[in-house]
């Protein structure tokens, strides 16, 4: 079968076309940086819950909780270790930073596994039961993070060696931006490893597809699916907790917001698919920062505009799975 | 006598309001091919799925090798030795040839004698073994969803309307395959639109009317029996040679 490129070629069709309704070229490099910086955090929260979708076929809308939660959970251990994440050490500070996005991951992943068996397992098959009670679920989670954190937001600076940025000439590049985007890479790359090149990520890939028949060759797929939930809300906690370094601040709403851009950048991507979120993930990022420049009255619609106009194209989304 | 492999007594199965098998009994020996053959609608497609645990039994008992089977889950039941080919035959599209078969061979890498040998049978599987399955033919897809069942040793395939769509030489190809598999290690039970096919192959029949079995016996007693297939099936076999 030929590669599907299309989809893939969209990324820099968008910079390209973005470059003129710009003007300038360093601004350009900039909100370039920006958005895939922003697309590969987004990827990062998204990955795990197209995965639960197409395996599953089970519409999670509490993912949020996992993203603020990984968000919460991190700037807790990066305020009480705050003198290592203040001193001018990159060593230190990411002797700050690391655990606690291993704790954001580690926290989220634990409430995916109690969300799955006390909230999702239920109502498995049953779509609009599905949508109201993880609905419900968001909203308890983020009612106790206002309960446990208290409901003023959290200042979160940055560490000291991931503040400023990298200067190419006359161009800055935020250095928080470039480990965005090496962490997203790194996250993407051993999706794709683990679901291309192992016997696990085999039968992931082949229970998206038609789980009943993964079933019927003697694999329990609902173990799978405890296992891939619980990842993919690690994922999300792991996202979570570098949107909030991202945006400096963490409420208990941060899920919330993050979340309705997760949506849509699984359903451009099409259900399941990872690779189509990836694209879709980096399409997102890119369109908002250039659209928030060139025409910031019509950002807030921009991706759904996005949406649109790519489910126009291919109603499945970019990468449609082949469904049973 | 020996006890059977399967057996099925008064097998019921809703799915939702309907009632679709209303006490189903038949055996299937072990080392032979059953054909389990009724009009559309009969409930032959629904008998497969529930021995699969695919659909819940809700009366009656399966059982496989002596055990009850009727509540165990679809992986444990396959774990048991039946391998199930259904009639959509469900392969994975978006995975190559090979990691179908890689999937379907629980036990490790697929053995390479027995890889020969289904290529023997279906050398496009050979062909196009690095191609997404989603590409090939709808017989090349048979195929596939065969050779996946017999990827390894089972002791009971179940198989739904092996034959649909698949080109006569094909089909030769199929017999020569259920044979060796009857006469070696499997015994088989198929659901069967072809009666050519059927009465080559089958060494006992299970006739299924409106969810029960109306008929059970030897395949060539049935054969030889017009006036017992136009009244069960609506038209001798020899309308469909």
């Amino acid at each position: 079968m030929k590669k599907d490129w299309l989809p893939l070629l969209l990324i820099p069709a968008v910079a390209v076309v973005a470059l003129p309704l710009v003007g300038s070229p360093t601004s350009w490099v900039t909100l370039t940086a920006a958005g895939l910086a922003m697309g590969l955090m987004i990827f990062v929260m998204a990955s795990g819950l197209t995965l639960t979708f197409g395996l599953m076929d089970v519409l999670n809308f509490g993912h949020g909780a996992f993203i603020a939660v990984g968000a919460f959970v991190a700037a807790s251990v990066m305020l009480a270790l705050s003198p290592w994440m203040t001193v001018d050490s990159l060593w230190l500070n990411l002797a700050a930073v690391g655990p606690a996005v291993l704790a954001a991951m580690v926290v989220s992943g634990v409430l995916g596994w109690g969300f799955e068996r006390v909230i999702v397992r239920p109502v498995y098959g049953q779509h609009l039961r599905q949508i109201l009670v993880t609905t419900g679920g968001l909203i308890v989670a983020e009612q106790l993070l206002k309960v446990i954190w208290g409901p003023d937001q959290i200042t979160l600076a940055r560490p000291t060696a991931l503040r400023g940025a990298f200067l190419l000439g006359d161009v800055a590049i935020e250095k928080y931006r470039v480990l965005a985007v090496i962490v997203g890479l790194v996250v993407f790359a051993a999706l794709a490893i683990t679901l291309n090149r192992t016997r696990i990520g085999l039968l992931i890939r082949a229970g998206v597809e038609n789980g009943e028949m993964v079933e019927a060759l003697g694999y329990r797929i609902r173990r799978l699916f405890v296992g891939v939930f619980v990842a993919g809300s690690a994922l999300a906690g792991l996202g979570g907790a570098m949107w909030g370094l991202y945006q400096e601040t963490v409420t208990a709403a941060i899920g919330a917001q993050v979340a309705v851009l997760v949506f849509i950048v699984i359903i451009i991507g099409g259900l399941g698919s990872v690779g189509g979120c990836f694209v879709g993930a980096l399409l997102v990022g890119l369109s908002a920062n250039y659209i928030g420049f060139i025409a910031p009255k019509v950002a807030l619609g921009s991706n759904i505009l996005l949406m649109a106009l790519i489910l126009l194209w291919r109603p499945q989304g970019l990468y449609p799975v082949a469904k049973r | 006598m020996a006890e059977p492999l399967l057996s099925l007594r008064g097998v019921k199965t809703d799915i939702g309001r309907y009632h679709i098998l209303h006490g189903v009994e038949f055996d299937v020996p072990e080392g032979g091919l059953t054909m389990l053959l009724g009009r559309n609608g009969a409930g032959k497609t629904t008998t497969l799925r529930t021995i699969m645990g695919l659909w819940r039994a809700t009366a009656g008992e399966v059982r496989f090798a002596g055990r009850n089977i009727a509540g165990l889950a679809t992986p444990d039941i396959a774990r048991l030795g039946i391998a199930y080919v259904p009639e959509s035959m469900a392969i994975f599209a978006d995975l190559t040839v090979q990691e179908n078969l890689t999937l379907a061979a629980r036990s490790g890498p697929p053995d390479q004698k027995r890889l020969d040998w289904i290529f023997s049978r279906f050398e496009a599987l050979k062909r196009f073994w690095t191609l997404p399955a989603g590409n090939l033919s709808g017989g090349q897809k048979q195929m596939l969803a065969v050779a996946r069942a017999i990827i390894e040793p089972r002791r009971l395939l179940l198989i739904d309307e092996p034959t649909k769509g698949l080109a006569p030489a094909i089909i030769t190809n199929m017999i020569d395959a259920f044979r060796e598999l009857k006469d070696g290690e499997a015994s088989l039970l198929v659901v069967e639109q072809n009666f050519a096919f059927a009465r080559q192959l089958g060494d006992t029949v299970a006739v299924m009317d409106d969810g029960k079995v109306a008929h059970t016996g030897s395949m060539a007693a049935f054969a030889a029996d017009d006036a017992l297939q136009q009244h069960l099936l609506g038209m001798g076999m020899g309308e469909h040679q």
